[in-house]
């Protein structure tokens, strides 16, 4: 299954500028082991040593934050979108 | 001017001065650094009281870039709010010594003046024209006025469903004003990703490590009111939890700064239950801040993913405060009290605090005898849909002296 990943800004450098990266899963978890063999060193940036999501960044499967679907074993349907969003904003 | 840089408050990791506000390696907040010693041999307890009545009276002690004047400083006499004693509340409670840092009282009036206009003059100095925000409405309300003082463009995003009184209070000024379909929070994440895309000052997304120094005045207005005395006690609302968070550092600057005399405080926080994870985390013990969908009256503390919670418990956890939750009725029932005994209008933000602060009384969480700081960030006139259903004329009457005569037999 393909998805596509929103590259935030301050994780650029990891992508060599790209914005967006299709990649291939069928959870999220999956899908952010694609993208970490595309982009060697982006899974330190968003994962915790546990391997847990890092507690600053919020990712988004279609528009709903992954905290209140299954986390990292949310399923991703074919063409979904993944946003990965820096938590330190707001208020 | 003693900024240094920013540091990531997660891994340490430092970055050049500019308009970011994540770590670029592991997305953890980034911080203003500062140059103590040098700040130290500037300001000193006369300097200040010299300063102008604003929150501009603290300038040496605010994230202002190399080379910012006083004529840079984007202005509306934001910040040296009334702090009053508040005696007839204070007995209604349960306190001996309560007092009230009066943020109604602002340009805008709420407490979001204070980190605008912070906000705006770094933003100005960074060569940005644009000002926008991402917002439950006094920030809204905030960033248009400022804007349009400052000359600047304003883009500004709010839930489509807030108060009527939020939405003109912003729209007056004549901004781009965004309403969006959704909760603040998803407000939040498009600002986070459109700030991504457009070359504008986010205030609280990419320029947020300098806005949220502004809250710092809060403290340092406090203490100054005292006497340069630090409070025992005070008690902050929390939507993402940063107002608190920096109360307290400002409290251990003025430590650092020599300003005041080291003594214990207590900082504690105060949320709508319809919308608590962060005190759901510190009472819960697990200290994990679990998302939440808001659903509170006050909608100016519905921030169900809070960006400083983290922050705010270590803050309440390190000086031995507290943090609990009300319900909407508590929170109307917050609003009346503080109107009733001190003549304080509040918003429901306001209801939140005085209602957590009772109900910390009642539990025995704080000391009764403590000096006591409520901080009242915004004012009731923008948040009338909350109590206007309980609120009518006590007496009808026609235009005659009997008339009332009658009418006020029934009273007492």
């Amino acid at each position: 299954m393909s998805a596509t990943v929103r590259i935030p800004t301050p994780l650029r450098t990891a992508t060599g500028g790209a914005a967006k990266v299709d990649v291939e899963g069928d959870t999220l978890g999956e899908a952010l082991s694609d993208l970490e063999a595309q982009h060697p060193g982006i899974s330190e940036r968003l994962l915790d040593e546990s391997g847990e999501l890092r507690r600053f960044v919020n990712v988004f499967v279609d528009d709903e934050d992954v905290r209140f679907q299954q986390g990292l074993e949310t399923t991703l349907e074919p063409g979904t979108t993944v946003s990965i969003i820096p938590a330190v904003a707001g208020g | 001017m003693f900024v240094e840089g920013l540091r990531c408050r997660e891994c340490g990791r430092e970055a050049e001065i500019a308009a970011v506000h994540v770590c670029e390696f592991c997305f953890g907040p980034l911080e203003v650094v500062y140059d103590y010693e040098g700040m130290a041999k500037a300001v000193s307890r006369d300097r200040i009281s010299k300063g102008p009545r604003s929150l501009w009276r603290y300038a040496d002690m605010l994230p202002m870039l190399p080379g910012t004047t006083e004529a840079d400083h984007v202005d509306l006499g934001a910040g040296y709010t009334p702090l009053v004693r508040a005696p007839r509340l204070g007995a209604k409670l349960g306190l001996r010594d309560l007092w009230v840092k009066n943020d109604t009282l602002n340009p805008s009036f709420s407490f979001k003046d204070r980190v605008v206009s912070v906000a705006l003059t770094v933003a100005r100095s960074l060569g940005f024209d644009t000002a926008a925000c991402a917002s439950t409405g006094n920030l809204a309300n905030s960033v248009s006025a400022h804007a349009a003082a400052a000359g600047m463009d304003a883009y500004v995003f709010i839930p489509s469903d807030l108060e009527e009184t939020k939405i003109l209070a912003s729209a007056v000024y004549g901004p781009k004003l965004v309403a969006v379909k959704g909760t603040y929070d998803d407000v939040n994440r498009l600002c986070g990703e459109i700030a991504g895309e457009f070359g504008w000052a986010f205030v609280n997304v990419n320029v947020r490590p300098y806005y949220a120094e502004g809250s710092k005045t809060i403290g340092y207005e406090v203490a100054e009111q005292l006497g340069w005395q630090l409070p025992e006690h005070l008690i902050a609302p929390m939507a993402s939890g940063s107002m608190l968070v920096k109360i307290d550092k400002a409290f251990t600057e003025l430590v650092t700064l020599g300003l005041v005399e080291e003594t214990p405080w207590r900082i504690s926080g105060a949320q709508a239950t319809g919308c608590a994870p962060i005190s759901t985390a510190l009472n819960d013990g697990t200290g994990f801040v679990r998302p939440v969908k808001p659903d509170t009256v006050a909608k100016s503390l519905a921030i169900g993913n809070p960006a400083d919670g983290y922050y705010a418990i270590d803050a309440v956890r390190r000086t031995g405060g507290a943090m609990g939750d009300v319900s909407d009725d508590e929170i109307i029932g917050g609003i009346r009290t503080l109107a009733e005994t001190e003549g304080i209008f509040a918003e429901t933000a306001g209801g939140v605090t005085v209602a957590t602060l009772a109900k910390l009384v009642e539990q025995g969480r704080i000391d009764p005898s403590a000096r006591t700081v409520a901080v009242i960030s915004g004012i009731g006139l923008k948040t009338t849909d909350a109590v206007a259903p309980m609120l009518s004329p006590t007496h009808t009457i026609n235009a005659g002296l009997s008339d009332f005569q009658e009418a006020v037999k029934l009273d007492d």
